[in-house]
């Protein structure tokens, strides 16, 4: 045998079509399928409190999530501020956009100022990413935290474009094509289509080149050194990629709420984006949009729930609180984690019970649907 | 003295791997001192040595994971003291761990395709690899050649240890090598794994040159044909196999030293 002529394989072709369908396990998902046929028609279920508290919400918080899972997931890196890189993408929006404060904002067209926004958000996340990736573990988080803690701060003081505590308010929105877009029924839909966009283009890339490598460099830094890769340059990329998620996440939570203030930049907000992301589950880029889902319901409904227990409706936190202990507690990947070792103990029951298959194919099976993103 | 790396560097034209004077330094512990060997391109050679002799840390010297405290290290003629690790790696470098360095959340064949795409362009790219992709296929062939087809969409986490040590060695293998580190390939392998082993290092391409660390001699001297025996971050002694094997002063101290 020899390694330089012999080992010409054909490729198994059984092994293709697995690798493809591992790529893309949604294709053949039914549930996948009916969550997003719901998601279309949404807007024919839902009255507008629903379509835009609940479900727009929804996604713009999974949305900047997504953009921690990313960085945590495949990465390694847990980074605190990506609400404050969505916050700052907020910000540029109002002020080189047109908004009720007309001595700070540049009045630019819409599409002038979320591209510019964008641009400058993810700068800034590139540099934070910078100076994070010297950094190892809980420094990474600090440094990160840091930069939030600093920039909430910063906009608290700063008059002269970011207003101080009161923010800029009342945020012109998209008007064309004779359609108003920020109504809810549009506006739904173009949140939807950013989510979808950003979740799949993260799906995408965890099995591209750069992805793969960025799972290794999450896995053994100095290994893929030792295979010929620069770690840092890998990780200041994805804190780049990951700023431009979050970033995109930041324009449509200002035109959400027509105002970006301090408030929405707080500690407490990044905190929010770390929960959603670790109670979702952060090994796939579905956990947190669950998650997402589970904060604004628990946000939302809460507090009628605690007020008729004669509780403050302010504890819903406590709840939120109790679910991201007993999540982690109980399990290290999310609800995502839960579900799927529940399913995957229906799945060697049945097969035991069926008597023929053991416990090795129930798993295999699980995997194969389960864990299109290189799970770690 | 006229060592086996004098004689053999006299004869080649320029060395594949030439180190001179490195020191390294752990605070006032000296790991290496004044290390100077000559390795040719295609020559394979086994450093020998008791624990701490500083064998690994020889390998993290010339690999850039530890840069030396002093000294200069060359690679086919260019000064890479000062390059960090990937640069020396894209330039045909190689090692293995002695302890598996894998990526146990990835697949072997994604082992392996990181492996290859390491050191070729695309890096950073956006893109999925299609089906007819060159590096899928030459990680497809490298997983063949360490025997590990049949698991290749399994987890490395998965892995028994014997296959995770020929995954180590696929990942060394990957792209164009020009000269490999092998540290302690062969640690916990079954007596078939070994024979399997040799086989791989016996076969690999004449030109691609290699340093193996390693403790079992039946292995070690199979594989080789020079020997550079470490003690206490010093070289003691350099040879040929047989010359190493029956020497009374490395008997003293390595081969007898072990059973003490």
């Amino acid at each position: 045998m020899s390694l330089a002529h012999d080992a010409r394989v054909a490729v198994h072709p059984a092994g293709v079509a697995q690798r493809s369908a591992r790529g893309w396990p949604e294709i053949n998902n039914p549930a996948a399928w009916i969550v997003a046929a719901i998601l279309l028609i949404m807007p024919l279920i839902a009255n507008g409190f629903f379509l835009i508290e609940i479900f727009a919400t929804t996604l713009i918080l999974g949305t900047m999530a997504l953009s921690l899972m990313f960085l945590a997931g495949y990465g390694g890196m847990v980074s605190l501020m990506q609400l404050t890189i969505a916050g700052f993408s907020a910000y540029m929006v109002a002020v080189f956009g047109v908004s009720g404060n007309a001595n700070i904002s540049l009045g630019w067209p819409w599409w002038l100022a979320v591209p510019m926004a964008l641009a400058l958000a993810t700068i800034f996340g590139t540099l934070g990413g910078a100076l994070a990736v010297r950094t190892e573990g809980i420094y990474t988080i600090m440094i990160t935290l840091a930069i939030g803690a600093a920039f909430y701060y910063f906009t608290n003081q700063n008059w002269a474009i970011f207003n101080g505590h009161t923010g800029i308010n009342t945020v012109a929105t998209p008007h064309f094509w004779g359609v108003n877009w920020r109504a809810d029924i549009p506006f739904y839909y173009i949140v939807l289509a950013v989510a979808a966009l950003c979740y799949f283009a993260v799906e995408y890339v965890s099995r591209a080149p750069f992805g793969l490598a960025l799972q290794g460099v999450r896995d053994n830094p100095r290994r893929m050194a030792a295979l010929g890769f620069n770690v840092n340059a890998h990780r200041v990329a994805a804190y780049a990629f990951a700023s431009f998620v979050a970033a995109l996440a930041g324009v449509l939570q200002v035109w959400n709420y027509r105002q970006i203030s301090p408030g929405s930049v707080s500690v407490g907000a990044c905190i929010d984006i770390l929960i959603i992301a670790v109670v979702g589950g952060i090994t796939r880029p579905i956990g947190p949009f669950i998650g997402a889902l589970i904060f604004v319901l628990l946000r939302t409904f809460a507090i009628d729930f605690l007020v008729k227990l004669g509780l403050d409706g302010n504890r819903f936190r406590l709840l939120i609180g109790l679910g991201f202990l007993a999540i982690v507690f109980w399990s290290s990947d999310g609800v995502i984690g839960l579900w799927q070792s529940w399913w995957r103990r229906q799945r060697s029951g049945a097969a035991r019970s069926s008597g023929r298959h053991g416990r090795g194919s129930g798993q295999g099976s699980g995997q194969a649907s389960g864990q299109g993103s290189g799970h770690g | 003295m006229d060592s086996v790396a004098q004689r053999l560097s006299a004869v080649g034209a320029g060395a594949a791997l030439e180190l001179r004077g490195v020191t390294r330094l752990f605070g006032a512990l000296a790991a290496l001192t004044d290390v100077t060997i000559t390795v040719r391109p295609g020559e394979r050679r086994a450093v020998l040595g008791s624990n701490g002799a500083g064998k690994t840390t020889l390998f993290n010297c010339i690999t850039g994971d530890f840069p030396p405290s002093s000294g200069t290290i060359r690679f086919f003629g260019e000064d890479v003291t000062h390059f960090p690790p990937y640069e020396r790696i894209r330039r045909g470098l190689r090692r293995t761990y002695q302890i598996s360095a894998l990526f146990p959340g990835l697949t072997v064949q994604d082992n392996v395709y990181l492996a290859c795409r390491g050191v070729s362009r695309g890096r950073f790219s956006f893109l999925r690899p299609g089906q007819n992709d060159a590096l899928m296929h030459a990680a497809d062939n490298l997983v063949q050649a360490v025997h590990l087809t049949s698991v290749k969409d399994q987890h490395v986490a998965e892995l028994a240890h014997g296959q995770q040590r020929q995954l180590e060695i696929a990942l060394a293998l990957a792209g164009a090598p020009r000269f490999v580190l092998f540290d302690e390939p062969a640690a916990g392998l079954s007596p078939t794994e070994r024979t399997e082993l040799i086989e791989i290092l016996t076969s690999l391409p004449a030109h691609i040159g290699y340093i193996i660390i390693e403790h079992d001699m039946d292995v070690a001297l199979r594989v080789v044909e020079s020997v550079t025996m470490m003690h206490n971050g010093r070289i003691f002694k350099e040879g040929l196999p047989q010359e190493i094997q029956s020497d009374p002063e490395v008997q003293e101290l390595y081969l007898g030293g072990s059973h003490e």
